[in-house]
């Protein structure tokens, strides 16, 4: 019965993920000629020179800092939400979704207002006599922007699986002599692991790949890999180089994954008989 | 099982509702308006619907290449759009362009004839000009202490960081094209690479490469040079009395908005009486001065108040003018543009 | 002491997240059109917004498909999760790769590669298309919120239900899904919450007059966006706040009644539940 509770998904997930995969594909892999298309490589010959390959160095730098600064803001945050510092669990986990309810381009633009030189922020420095927060334009910008705007995405995840770790399994380590320290690396965070991956998951990725965050918090200096796909299907209107970028960062972090998979097995088994 | 058949019916229904939302609302005529956002006077709209009593169908897009991704998809069809003029000759040359009928449309009349017959479209067979404007440089009057009328200023040291430059290719390539004396539309690669050597040069100088939200800064006095256009100058000098524009004497870009009908639009008629309809005086009137921008109709300009119809900076002499030149689609030279773009901000 | 300073960092990271908003909302009564100068207090923008037909048809969209796009994408989801979490090997594998691909691809891949698909298709862009696409990019998100749950779930609980009695059917609804539950409500949270900021895949597979927020703030970018939009969001943001507190308060109510020997029957299940704790 369980494996059948799959058939819907697989019927929506063919017909409308893997089947526009194919034509992205169809894209990456043909060039225009005046007869038609023919199959090519040079799409993907093209990415690797060393001007794209700064873009991506850049865009997977950024991308690894903000997610790092994420789950070191947000897994905290996640500890104190599921313990016991809150009674309305509820409340203060929808608290934590409702600015991302105002649109995003709003808020990039309030960041604009706060961070700018004579903006909200450095007006307030300024009259209590301190030195200047000069970030915007920067790549701390840029970071700065990118871990705003994904922190729920990583917080939730890891809540809901805190949220529910057996409270026996702690007091029984407790018991056996474990310190809070030894509690919490042995036991508490291998069992909220599968949160963590899909809190990882879910901001790496979208941050691999933004480009309103670079283009208004970086003064558009920055370029990264989603400015670039992005310039390539609007304005160039090269459809074939925009999805051959694609294509190599899909393949790159499919890879990464295969390989990390290998060290979290198949199955993070909780049941302790 | 209760509830098993429960779901069943709550995604019935909510795929039920969904369908019979897609295919309401269709008895009177309609006709689908494609625009930028803000663009134009809403209250037109709805006079235009009573008057010729037809339903205008109103979708807005944010930039020209947005707007032709959704047109040469064919996924949906509109009757009236408003490209701008480099997207209007690509356009053409895609022949994704009806016709227009000017003797169907005979407000065309108050046209600036300056602004018709343009080398894109030398006898208006397929666009009229909405709304128009330079590319020159937007300035703060009290942070500079000399005359500012050439394109060089923004690559003066003494304004270090103090430069706005825009984060969009053929406006900012073009600047420097024009500092160098060459075409804004040159498929020479040689005087290509020149440009991008001083875009480089000039990259330390440069605050940031802004789009819309350099308008703002401008205003709050976070810069003091921008490369903009007239009519986001002409929004921020109204929000800041100490900035002025100017266009540079090396010469200058004229940009245009035009009205133009796409292939496979369903109601043609609709689409030139609604452009009638736009040229006349008054409405003409309502919709330069909700946008602010300069427009094309020298009916409409003339009932503009005194300060406005006759600032040199919304709208220039014809010296200022005279050898101004449009954007052009550049197809496949393009792709140097934009490895020139690449190289420069990647720098 | 120690939870002063838990519930302080929690207060912290809530200032980070809602400066932004706080200076959007103060931004919606500036007397100026500009963000870059503050000309007096005024409600006007709140005025003209109820008469901007654009943006009042944007916002009924835009809550009809973020909320419908959630609710399907979830219910899709979480069987897929349940699905895909009693699979094994290459089936798995591949599943799973396939499903972080809407999360991988850069915003406009998705958004062209599925309106060429329904250009092809031949189905005109509006309402049904935006929908689908909507659900699409959401069921990923759902299934990464509930598969973390399902992993945490003592696999013996369905079987030990089919043992005394019950049904697969029921034994899913009864048994699983409220202890994945927080999972599911996550993945919906976070669905409706993607749904309704979108802009790229929303742009590009819409059409026929149907526009969501997203769209026509965007839209509004180049000419500077009218403070009517910030007005817009305090309103939302305050409608909401509200909602929160009198939900609050309610709760509060009833836990009060609650522990008043009302429910005495609860009293007992909970003793038992703190000796036995969860089996």
């Amino acid at each position: 019965m369980k494996r059948s509770s799959l058939f819907p998904y697989v019927i929506w997930m063919t017909l409308f993920i893997v089947v526009p995969m194919f034509l992205v594909l169809y894209y990456a892999f043909t060039v225009p000629t005046d007869t038609g298309a023919t199959w090519s490589l040079e799409n993907f010959h093209r990415f690797f020179e060393p001007i794209y390959l700064r873009v991506l160095g850049r865009s997977l730098r950024l991308a690894v800092i903000s997610t790092v600064i994420c789950f070191v803001i947000g897994y905290p945050a996640a500890m104190v939400m599921a313990g016991n510092a809150f009674s309305r669990k509820n409340v203060i986990l929808l608290l934590f979704v409702v600015p991302m309810w105002m649109n995003f381009l709003l808020r990039t633009y309030a960041w604009l207002t706060l961070l700018e030189r004579n903006g909200v922020i450095n007006v307030l420095l300024t009259s209590l006599r301190l030195p200047r927060l000069n970030i915007l334009y920067t790549e701390s910008a840029v970071v700065l922007g990118m871990v705003y705007n994904f922190l729920p995405f990583m917080v939730l995840p890891i809540y809901s699986v805190l949220s529910k770790i057996d409270k026996g399994v702690i007091e029984a380590a407790g018991d056996l002599g474990a310190n809070s320290f030894r509690v919490f690396t042995k036991v508490v965070f291998p069992l909220s692991l599968p949160g963590v991956v899909s809190g990882v998951t879910m901001v790496f990725m979208p941050a691999l790949t933004t480009f309103v965050i670079s283009r208004l918090l970086g003064g558009g200096q920055f370029t990264l890999i989603g400015n670039l796909i992005e310039q390539q299907f609007l304005v160039v209107g090269d459809w074939g180089f925009g999805s051959a970028i694609s294509v190599v960062m899909i393949v790159l972090i499919l890879l990464s994954m295969a390989i990390m998979s290998f060290f979290e097995g198949e199955e993070k088994s909780v049941a302790l008989w | 099982m209760v509830q098993k058949s429960r779901f069943v019916l709550l995604m019935l229904s909510l795929v039920t509702l969904s369908l019979v939302l897609t295919g309401c609302g269709q008895e009177k005529p309609t006709l689908y308006v494609y625009n930028w956002g803000d663009y134009i006077d809403e209250d037109v709209l709805g006079e235009f619907e009573k008057e010729f009593n037809m339903k205008v169908v109103y979708d807005t897009y944010s930039t020209n290449e947005d707007m032709y991704v959704k047109i040469k998809s064919g996924g949906s069809s509109y009757d009236v759009i408003f490209p701008s003029e480099y997207m209007l000759t690509r356009m053409l040359e895609e022949d994704m362009l009806e016709k227009i009928d000017l003797n169907k449309i005979p407000n065309h009349k108050h046209l600036d004839k300056r602004l018709m017959g343009t080398k894109y479209d030398p006898n208006n067979e397929y666009s009229l000009p909405y709304l128009w404007g330079t590319l020159g440089i937007l300035y703060n009057t009290t942070m500079v202490d000399e005359e500012i009328d050439s394109w060089d200023v923004l690559w003066d040291p003494k304004y270090s960081k103090e430069i706005l430059m825009l984060d969009s290719q053929r406006d900012s390539i073009g600047a420097a094209l024009l500092r160098l004396g060459y075409s804004i539309n040159t498929s020479d690669l040689g005087e290509l690479a020149e440009a991008g050597e001083l875009l480089k040069q000039q990259k330390p100088l440069v605050l940031a490469y802004v789009v819309d939200e350099g308008k703002d800064k401008m205003v709050a006095g976070e810069a003091v040079l921008a490369l903009t256009w007239s009519g986001e100058a002409m929004y921020a000098i109204g929000e800041n009395e100490d900035l002025a524009y100017v266009i540079p004497k090396e010469g200058t870009n004229i940009w245009f908005d035009v009205m133009a009908i796409p292939k496979g639009s369903k109601n043609l008629e609709g689409a030139m009486q609604f452009m009638d309809f736009l040229n006349r005086p008054e409405i003409a009137l309502r919709n330069t001065e909700y946008v602010g921008y300069s427009t094309p109709n020298l009916a409409a300009r003339a009932m503009l108040p005194e300060e406005v119809r006759n600032d040199r900076q919304a709208y220039p002499n014809d010296e200022d003018i005279d050898d101004a030149e449009f954007f052009i689609h550049l197809g496949d030279t393009l792709r140097h543009y934009d490895r020139v773009w690449t190289e420069v901000k990647a720098h | 002491m120690v939870r002063f300073l838990k519930r302080s960092y929690i207060y912290l990271v809530f200032a980070f997240l809602y400066m932004p908003i706080a200076v959007l909302m103060v931004y919606s009564f500036n007397d100026s059109r500009s963000r870059g100068v503050w000309g007096g207090f005024t409600l006007r923008w709140y005025v003209e917004l109820f008469q901007d037909r654009t943006i009042m048809s944007s916002l009924y969209s835009t809550m009809f498909i973020g909320v419908t796009s959630a609710i399907i994408a979830t219910i899709i989801g979480t069987l897929a999760a349940i699905g895909i979490h009693n699979s094994r090997g290459i089936q798995k594998r591949l599943i799973m790769n396939i499903t972080y691909l809407p999360v991988l691809n850069p915003e406009i891949v998705t958004a062209i590669s599925l309106m060429i698909l329904f250009v092809f298709a031949n189905v005109r862009l509006g309402y049904l298309t935006l929908l689908l696409a909507h659900i699409t990019f959401n069921i990923p998100y759902v299934i990464l919120s509930v598969l973390p749950k399902l992993r945490q779930l003592n696999k013996h609980l369905y079987e030990a239900a089919l043992d005394l009695g019950s049904t697969p059917v029921q034994a899913l609804w009864k048994v699983i899904i409220p202890e994945i539950m927080p999972g599911i409500i996550t993945g919906l949270l976070l669905a409706f919450t993607l749904s309704i900021d979108d802009f790229v895949i929303s742009f590009f597979t819409t059409g026929s007059g149907v526009s969501t927020l997203s769209i026509t703030i965007y839209s509004m970018a180049r000419r500077g966006i009218n403070p009517k939009i910030n007005a817009l969001s305090t309103i939302m943001f305050t409608f909401v706040l509200l909602l929160l507190i009198v939900v609050n308060v309610r709760q509060a109510r009833e836990e009060k009644k609650g522990r008043n020997g009302r429910h005495g029957s609860k009293k007992q299940i909970r003793s038992f539940d703190a000796k036995f704790g969860d089996a």
